[in-house]
């Protein structure tokens, strides 16, 4: 292998850019990552009701044998030097037109590796947990099936070779979202929230599909080696063009603003699919784009400050959101926008911050997919009740619930040493270390935002697992099955210590320096990190003891109590709905209403009407159709009769 | 021409078996049926040879086959063809099977004769075949007018209430654009003539290319052909007569009339518009793509607005077409060999939906959405079927309209980047009005009266599983296709004089490695 290794270096070493290896050996396997879901989902769909009894199995074996894969691939990565761990698989030629040529293909190098253990490693433990969280459903096969087809989807997307492919899986992502958003078809609800989802995806795939377009006008390819091989060699406007679509296909896919409105809707879906969208797949494609594509938005700074923007607001909208709801998957849906501006942020701090905000992303994915299938068992404990206002006291009926929530709970607020401190506390530092005014404002949303998350977080745990119960008449809240809080316990033990482990002597920089370049170390610090520690974790502080006092100490009434015009606000999240709906919404219905008239009264009505003023009333053309082929024969022979005319004339 | 003949062949099966379909007696009628099944899988599969013994990487026309017809004008029954014929002469064999099949029981329950609709259909495959087919430009003009004989009668005969109206309707408006198309056949005849001195002129096609027109004449002649053309694909704003023919037609007609019939309207843009007229094209170029892309808009909300199933299904085509005629007339290799695949994969996505919602109605004997919902509780698999060919329609990547809807897009790019940017927009629009049809039929509450409603039964499933496979296959592994189509395509960018736009940045091709 190392031979064909370096013979294939050495022919590429006048490439301008690092080719990826072919792969050999256990490399080969690499497919198998994305077709043993794949096959999943066909089997799951195709084999109909007789795969009732066993259809889910099938599909956590094919999740958990993706993911053995996965780990039998990241041992062997580990075994190559850090310049060589970029291993491509050429599959087959996928779309050969002149002059554009795209081959379907994958990349295996840190960066995807990373994100393939993330998806398969918490995708299988939310499909254990789904085994008992569907057990009742009567469409349990049918949602592995398309649980199956997310996994598949997403590692496509983060496995491609090139744009195009990478394409494919990012709308397939928003495919398998779509079916599973809306998998309780029957709710009108659920059918709608599903359509928007996908139509807002949509219109974030219109940026990405222009990006490639651009891509192939610039580089006259659309593979990773061809285009960001080259940045260097095209012109920064061109950069900043290609970096701002690519950052509207991120904000559709990742639920950033002002694209981020689908996300809330998206809670219709079983919990353990909201799981799944938030912390393992879907959410996370956004920023593993930008990640990517460092090498565009390092040479496009105008295009970075756009991606920070979209950050900083994202994440203080998300965390405003967060605290005005009490529906608790949507406390937990607007925590995971704001989790993922984080992200975005870091990512849009170049060179500094890529290696952050996958951290982030990590970290965020244990503890996000944890608190995620505790709010599931809370709600399978209680009827599928979602408002917290009907919780409370449950940590004593419920102890592994409560325990393993509670840690994904410390480590969201960024309390040391759980896995969120390390890496929110390096966004935090990170966007004070850009420098300048916008270092100043970064730094004080991301500041500002963690004491707003602490407060809100703290507010989702005092109304569930604190204070009075406040059950509705003839619940009986119970712990779930060990199928469901195993998976709970082994995220929580990950939201204990995964960040620490990423973090100790660099181990995911030095994993990932190969793609996203080294971190830049900052001449001076804006502020000392031990200092903006410190005064981070006052404000966490500050958020926690707010929202304690606030909702721990008082009772909560069932109902929820009139608000001032920001509360209100939040409650509605920002009034997103309500601008899409004014703006673009009614405007299209009128239009398409006003089209449709048109159409018939308009275009046809002129067409009708002349017809019926040549032929003397439209009674009598209607009349004409019984005899009509003789009309039409007339006509044929008129035309022949042209024919030979002009043939005579010309003879002539 | 001592090879077999193989087009004649292909073309001829289906008239035959027509013959044979009209001589059983009525009381035959189903075996009747299954000859007329019987021909058109004897055709599928000649087709097949065909296709086996066309080399893409030979001459332009192939299967070549010349016969003088008529000695005094010069013309003559020429047949042959390149890629870009022989993939809808593909589309048209694989098609014509499936609607059969599909339309076992529909010319049931009428008065007018069962073997009549069977015969009808495989004359106007006949016809189809022979549309594609032909090299010489009067016998081109022969089929496509010849091919609404059969049409005509599968309207107005077998139709829905309204089918007196709508098949008048599409006769006149194809009528009229026949009559402007031969004025423009007798022109260019005339034209080439003056030229061709010596000889008693020509209608074949090579020959016209090759002659020389003066820019007045040209613009002429290339509006006698595209009006045409634009009528049968048909362009906004020329539309109109399509959602009331196909909402008339029977389902296997719709099918035929919108997966085949007007791709003949494209196929003519691209085949005759474009190498006779190279001048003529580049100038009309921009108002071309301007039609087009309002088409996409158009047909996008009016489906949106549509209560009626296959009217929706309708104007969904009219937004496609627009993306076929837009990639036509961007004039890059990629976005012409995007819009011949396009016409391709629109026969075989729209050919799925109406299929299906013709499944729906017979359930039902509604057209109305407002009729149906939350249909996926009760049939499971005709609802993912739908779901399946509705994804096809708004092009997913991994099905097959992907690949040509990106192709065009990307094509168009290169040369003119702002009517791209704008199509473009036009995938959200596309999403909105399949997951809007989806949402209102398939998704929801049950609708009372539906409670009974059978899922897909047998029959039906042989007739949408082979055209859903074809759909994942095209958009898995477009290449077999691609290969075929790329090579008529530089021809036809060599007729017009054009080449592809550079990149700014020319990087080695991944297919160069």
């Amino acid at each position: 292998m190392s031979v064909l290794a370096s013979q294939a270096l050495a022919q590429l070493a006048a490439a301008p850019a690092p080719s990826p290896v072919p792969a050999s050996g256990s490399f080969s396997l690499t497919v198998w990552l994305v077709l043993l879901p794949l096959i999943g989902a066909a089997v799951l769909l195709l084999s109909g009701r007789r795969a009732d009894p066993w259809g889910h199995l099938v599909g956590v074996a094919a999740s958990v044998a993706s993911f053995l894969v996965a780990v039998v691939l990241f041992f062997s990565l580990q075994g190559h030097a850090g310049d060589e761990r970029s291993i491509g698989q050429h599959l087959f030629s996928w779309v050969p037109v002149a002059g554009f040529h795209v081959d379907a293909g994958l990349l295996l190098d840190p960066l995807s590796m990373a994100f393939v253990l993330l998806i398969t490693g918490v995708g299988s433990l939310i499909h254990i947990y789904s085994v008992g969280y569907m057990s009742h459903d009567a469409g349990r096969r049918r949602f592995f099936g398309y649980l199956n087809l997310f996994v598949a989807a997403m590692l496509l997307l983060v496995l491609a070779d090139g744009y195009l492919l990478l394409y494919v899986g990012w709308e397939g992502v928003g495919l398998a979202s779509y079916l599973l958003i809306g998998f309780w078809t029957f709710k009108p609800t659920a059918a709608t929230a599903a359509k928007k989802a996908f139509v807002v995806n949509r219109v974030g795939d219109v940026g990405l599909g222009l990006a490639i377009m651009l891509m192939f006008a610039t580089f006259g390819t659309t593979s990773f080696v061809g285009v960001l091989g080259n940045a260097d060699f095209v012109s920064s406007g061109t950069l900043t063009a290609i970096g701002l679509l690519l950052l509207l296909g991120a904000c559709g896919k990742s639920a950033q603003a002002p694209l981020q409105t689908w996300l809330l809707d998206a809670m219709e879906g079983p919990t353990p699919v909201s799981a799944l969208i938030h912390a393992a797949t879907m959410v996370t494609a956004g920023v593993y784009l930008v990640v990517r594509s460092g090498p565009i938005f390092d040479l496009a700074p105008d295009a970075r400050l756009a991606v920070t923007i979209v950050g900083a607001v994202t994440l203080s909208m998300g965390a405003l959101i967060g605290c005005a709801k009490d529906d608790i998957k949507k406390v937990l849906a607007a925590s995971t926008m704001s989790q993922i501006g984080y992200m975005v942020l870091a990512a849009g701090l170049g060179p500094a911050g890529y290696a952050i905000a996958i951290l982030h992303l990590l970290t965020h994915g244990f503890f996000k997919a944890g608190m995620f299938l505790g709010a599931g068992s809370v709600m399978h404990a209680l009827d599928d009740e979602v408002d917290m206002r009907r919780y409370g006291g449950l940590r004593k009926v419920m102890p592994i619930t409560f325990v393993t929530f509670g840690l994904g709970y410390l480590a969201i607020i960024g309390l040391p040493p759980f896995s969120g401190f390390f890496s929110k506390d390096k966004i935090i530092e990170a966007a004070f270390d850009k420098g300048g005014t916008s270092g100043w404002v970064l730094g004080t949303t991301a500041l500002v935002a963690a004491g707003v998350t602490a407060f809100y977080m703290t507010r989702l745990m005092a109304m569930t697992f604190f204070g009075e119960a406040r059950w509705a008449k003839g619940a009986h809240p119970h712990e779930a099955p060990s199928v469901m809080t195993a998976p709970m316990v082994v995220l929580a033990i990950g939201s204990v210590c995964a960040g620490g482990l990423l973090v100790l002597g660099g181990s995911l920089q030095n994993w990932l320096e190969p793609v996203v370049g080294q971190s830049v170390e900052v001449g001076a610090h804006t502020i000392s990190p031990t200092v903006l520690t410190l005064i981070t974790l006052l404000v966490v502080g500050g958020g926690v003891a707010g929202g304690w006092v606030v909702f721990g100490r008082r009772s909560i009434p069932v109902t929820a109590p009139a608000a001032g015009p920001l509360v209100v606000a939040a409650r509605r999240d920002l009034y997103g709905d309500a601008a899409n709906e004014a703006l673009l919404m009614r405007p299209g219905q009128w239009l398409t209403r006003w089209l449709v008239w048109f159409d018939g009264r308009g275009v046809d009505g002129f067409v009708n009407g002349l017809a019926a003023t040549i032929g003397g009333g439209s009674a009598r053309l209607r009349r004409w159709q019984t005899g009509f082929v003789r009309s039409y024969a007339l006509s044929m022979f008129g035309g022949a009769a042209l024919v030979v005319a002009a043939v005579l004339v010309v003879r002539l | 021409m001592t090879s077999f003949p193989w087009l004649t062949t292909i073309g001829l099966v289906p008239t035959l078996g027509a013959v044979a379909v009209l001589a059983a007696p009525k009381t035959r009628e189903q075996a009747a049926k299954s000859v007329a099944l019987g021909t058109s899988l004897l055709t599928l599969v000649l087709t097949i040879v065909a296709c086996v013994r066309y080399d893409a990487g030979g001459s332009r026309f192939q299967l070549v086959e010349s016969h003088s017809w008529i000695p005094a004008f010069g013309v003559r029954y020429a047949l042959g063809v390149d890629g870009i014929a022989l993939s809808l002469i593909a589309l048209s064999a694989v098609l014509v099977p499936i609607v059969i099949l599909a339309s076992w029981w529909d010319a049931e329950d009428g008065e007018r004769s069962v073997r009549t609709f069977f015969a009808l259909i495989l004359v106007l495959e006949t016809m189809m075949i022979g549309v594609f087919a032909a090299t010489d430009v009067f016998l081109f003009y022969v089929f496509f007018e010849a091919m609404l004989i059969p049409m005509y009668f599968l309207i107005g005969s077998y139709g829905g209430a309204q089918r007196s109206y709508a098949a008048v309707k599409f006769l006149l408006y194809s009528l009229f654009g026949g009559l402007l198309m031969l004025a423009a056949v007798i022109g260019l005849y005339v034209v080439g003539n003056q030229q061709l001195a010596g000889s008693i002129g020509s209608f074949d096609f090579q020959t016209l290319v090759n002659i020389h027109i003066t820019p007045g004449v040209e613009k002429a002649l290339f509006l006698g052909f595209f009006i045409a053309f634009a009528i049968k694909a048909p362009l906004w704003p020329f539309h109109t007569w399509l959602p009331d023919a196909a909402a008339e037609a029977p389902t296997g007609a719709a099918v035929l009339l919108v997966g085949v019939l007007d791709k003949v309207g494209t196929f003519g843009m691209l085949r005759y518009c474009l190498p006779l007229f190279p001048d003529a094209s580049h100038y009309f170029a921009p108002v071309v793509i301007t039609l087009a892309i309002i088409g996409i808009f158009y047909g996008a909300l009016l489906a949106m607005g549509q209560p009626d199933l296959k009217r929706l299904v309708a104007y969904t085509s009219v937004a496609h077409f627009g993306f076929i005629a837009l990639g036509v007339f961007a004039f890059t290799s990629q976005a012409q060999a995007g819009a011949t695949l396009y016409m391709v994969n629109h026969g075989f996505s729209t050919g799925a939906l109406f299929l299906l919602v013709g499944f729906l109605i017979h359930r039902r004997h509604s057209r109305l959405v407002g009729d149906y919902g939350g249909v996926q509780q009760v049939a499971p698999w005709l609802a993912g079927a739908f779901m399946v060919a509705g994804l096809s329609s708004l092009a997913l990547p991994g099905l097959n309209s992907f690949v040509s809807e990106f192709l065009v897009l990307v094509g168009t790019f290169t040369r003119y980047r702002t009517a791209a940017v704008i199509a473009t927009v036009g995938i959200v629009l596309a999403a909105l009005y399949i997951l809007l049809v989806i949402q209102r039929t398939m998704h929801g509450p049950l609708r009372a009266g539906l409670e009974h409603t059978p899922d897909l039964s047998l029959r039906e499933a042989w007739v949408i599983a082979p055209v859903l496979a074809i759909i994942v296959a095209l958009g898995v592994y477009p290449k077999p296709l691609l290969d075929v189509i790329t090579p008529s395509v530089k021809a036809t960018m060599h007729d017009t004089g054009t080449t592809d736009p550079a990149p700014k940045l020319p990087v080695a091709q991944e297919g160069d490695k």
